[in-house]
């Protein structure tokens, strides 16, 4: 009877860690073993041929350089505006396919909004790029308007980049908002109403409190997205972007400084992981509860 | 007459392929309980709904305290609603549901929770004000649905079948806690339900509503023991239907006979002559069952039955008889005697009931050819 037990029990076990496998092996693999192994490089410096001591002179020179540090607050903000625009625009697009389309309707909207995903983020770019560059579609148009005198360049400037970054981002934002306010009971709406809330009072405390997890998980989502984007910034925002990833790129690839862009990359990794943690805590939302809604 | 606290006035909504609310006219007094009962389906959500805002009547105007709502968005009515589900915010504290509507009218802080505090004891919840809307039973949630309502101290109180949710033993306290309720705040309540007993218990009037039009407008003594269409007279309480033709008027009372040649007495509602088809309704109560003929009160004409079975439902108790020659079911009351607590299926019987308490109806189309 005993001896049946623990068997089982380690059957049940060693299936569970079958079952996991794949799973951790792909965490193990191709994450924790890079992190630290550019954990390691990031903490040294090449003092001679194949020479290295441990140091921490990759941080300092972040430090003292105001180039990087004035990217690295740049890329923060930019993301912060750039996610806050895509739950403007999103909560609105949400509410349109949760609440007001009807059946075939709200997935034939979903579907509108998934379309974009087909094509590659780096053809999706270009696209903008036809439409916004000197001699694209838009200032031709505005020419022709007489809004402008002469083709203007759209291309380069910090409102394309936002631009390019929210539509990017816009379905990650829309999939968690939509299944919250799916959720959301009308009839809690119709009580606000009928107890005297106007429009912008039942918005305010029935159902963004009611969405906040939904919020919270399609902001974090964005937020790190955005971040982390290299396509987007790089070629909408030309030299003027001043992206961090663009920084680690170059560190890597152009300077082949591993040491540099190693410290670089957890830099990036503990602003967004900071950035988050004060996010959730000015929402009160617990990550746990924000994930499951995801 | 006091002064009507709702007057609907030739109601009308259609929806792309029915009516949903047939140019429907009536008024509330202030004060009281009005109950609309019917099947599901019959327009009674939809009229409530126009009552509360939420839909625009196709024609006709509603009328709330004298004043015509016609253009007045639901959060401007004098009106507030307890819904089927109750509608709690599950974000907020007991005490914030209540004073959720306060706060609308601007009211200040310490105003709005002396007021939702009063509420509350009012309705029995004192010091629940801090608890989570998740942390209450049933029945309390029913209490902050309508002290959230209350508080605001609106003209008209919309309740939309608010205890369908609850078990049956809940409900049974519910129904004279909402009574007791309504006759302390003295607030006009209008109350919809496909349950006729609680449209019963509860009411000083009730419509029955039926595609859309009210079938009768009454007490519900009125609606019980002088029904005047055959719709109230099946939907209100039980009945024992018997479909036939007039043999003979006589006077107030007809004789009506069944295709296969059973005989009854029922006092004619409406005009009916002989030949018409026919609904007679006889109360399992207003029948009188005896072992023999004898026994039977004089003056009633006498029926043979045989027990099919006995339905014992403590003072519910009824017996299922058919009648002799044509095996048609007939239920009847038991008396609380005991009298016939031994009452055995395929025992013979005999039955009465008097004629003036039974009722006849000229049949509805396409009614006349379905037995009981």
């Amino acid at each position: 009877m005993l001896k049946a037990a623990s068997d089982s029990r380690w059957h049940g076990r060693l299936a569970l860690g079958l079952l996991l496998a794949p799973a951790l092996l792909w965490l193990g693999a191709l994450i924790v073993l890079p992190h630290v192994d550019l954990a390691v490089l990031s903490f040294r410096e090449r003092v001679g041929p194949r020479e290295y001591v441990a140091s921490l002179a990759q941080y300092r020179t972040f430090f003292a350089e105001p180039l990087y540090w004035h990217v690295f607050v740049r890329t923060a903000v930019m993301s912060v505006i750039a996610t806050f625009l895509t739950l403007l625009l999103a909560l609105p697009i949400a509410w349109i396919i949760a609440k007001l389309a009807r059946g075939r309707a709200g997935s034939l909207l979903f579907i509108v909004c998934l379309i974009p995903f087909w094509v590659s983020e780096t053809v999706r770019t270009l696209g903008w790029m036809i439409l916004l560059r000197e001699s694209g579609v838009l200032p031709a148009l505005l020419v022709k308007l007489g809004i402008t005198a002469v083709p203007v360049e759209l291309l380069y400037r910090d409102a394309t980049i936002l631009v390019g970054l929210v539509y990017t981002s816009l379905l990650f934002m829309v999939v968690p908002l939509v299944s919250s306010l799916e959720s959301l009971d009308n009839s809690l709406i119709e009580a606000a109403y009928d107890l005297g809330a106007g429009g912008f009072s039942i918005l305010r405390s029935i159902v963004i409190p009611h969405a906040a997890p939904g919020i919270t998980a399609g902001c974090i989502v964005v937020f790190m997205l955005t971040l982390g984007n290299y396509l987007t910034p790089t070629l909408l925002g030309g030299k003027n972007s001043q992206w961090f990833t663009e920084q680690i790129y170059t560190q890597f690839i152009t300077r082949f400084n591993w040491e540099q862009g190693a410290a670089f990359g957890f830099l990036l990794l503990a602003l967004s992981t900071a950035l988050v943690i004060l996010g959730l805590r000015l929402s009160g939302q617990r990550f746990g509860d924000v994930m499951s809604r995801t | 007459m006091s002064a009507a606290d709702l007057v609907a006035d030739a109601v009308v909504k259609r929806f792309a392929d029915h009516v949903a609310v047939d140019s429907l006219s009536f008024s509330v007094e202030r004060g009281s309980f009005f109950s609309i009962l019917g099947p599901s389906g019959c327009g009674k959500t939809t009229l409530l709904r126009m009552i509360a805002g939420f839909i625009q009547p196709d024609g006709g105007d509603i009328a709330i305290g004298g004043r015509s709502m016609r253009g007045v968005a639901p959060n401007r009515r004098p009106v507030n609603m307890v819904f089927q589900q109750l509608a709690l915010f599950p974000m907020m504290s007991v005490g914030e549901n209540v004073a959720f509507g306060l706060a609308r009218r601007g009211i200040s802080r310490v105003e709005r929770a002396r007021r939702s505090n009063a509420m509350l004891e009012r309705v029995g919840l004192g010091g629940a004000a801090h608890k989570r809307v998740d942390e209450l039973s049933g029945g309390q949630r029913q209490r902050v649905a309508i002290a959230r309502s209350l508080v605001l101290e609106p003209t008209l109180l919309l309740l939309d079948e608010p205890l369908g949710a609850l078990d049956l033993k809940l409900r049974e306290h519910m129904k004279i806690e909402l009574k007791q309720l309504q006759a302390d705040f003295g607030t006009t309540f209008v109350y919809i339900t496909h349950d006729q007993s609680e449209a019963l218990v509860l009411s000083d009037h009730v419509g029955v509503m039926s595609h859309g039009r009210f079938e009768q407008l009454g007490t519900p003594q009125d609606l019980y023991y002088r029904p005047q269409t055959p719709f109230v007279a099946s939907f209100v309480g039980a009945n024992n239907r018997i479909v036939g033709r007039t043999a003979h008027t006589d006077g107030a009372i007809a004789e009506v006979a069944t295709a296969d040649g059973w005989v009854v007495h029922a006092l004619k509602s409406g005009t009916i002559d002989a030949g018409d088809a026919v609904e007679v309704f006889v109360r399992p109560e207003v029948a009188t069952l005896a072992r023999s003929a004898a026994e039977l009160p004089a003056g009633q004409p006498r029926h043979a039955g045989e027990v099919q079975s006995v339905l014992f439902d403590g003072a519910n108790s009824a017996v299922l008889l058919q009648e002799e020659r044509t095996r048609r079911e007939f239920r009847i009351a038991l008396p609380q005697t005991g009298q016939f607590s031994d009452l055995r299926p395929q025992e013979k019987v005999a039955f009465s009931f008097d004629p003036s308490r039974a009722v006849c109806f000229a049949a509805r189309a396409g009614a006349a050819g379905q037995d009981a």
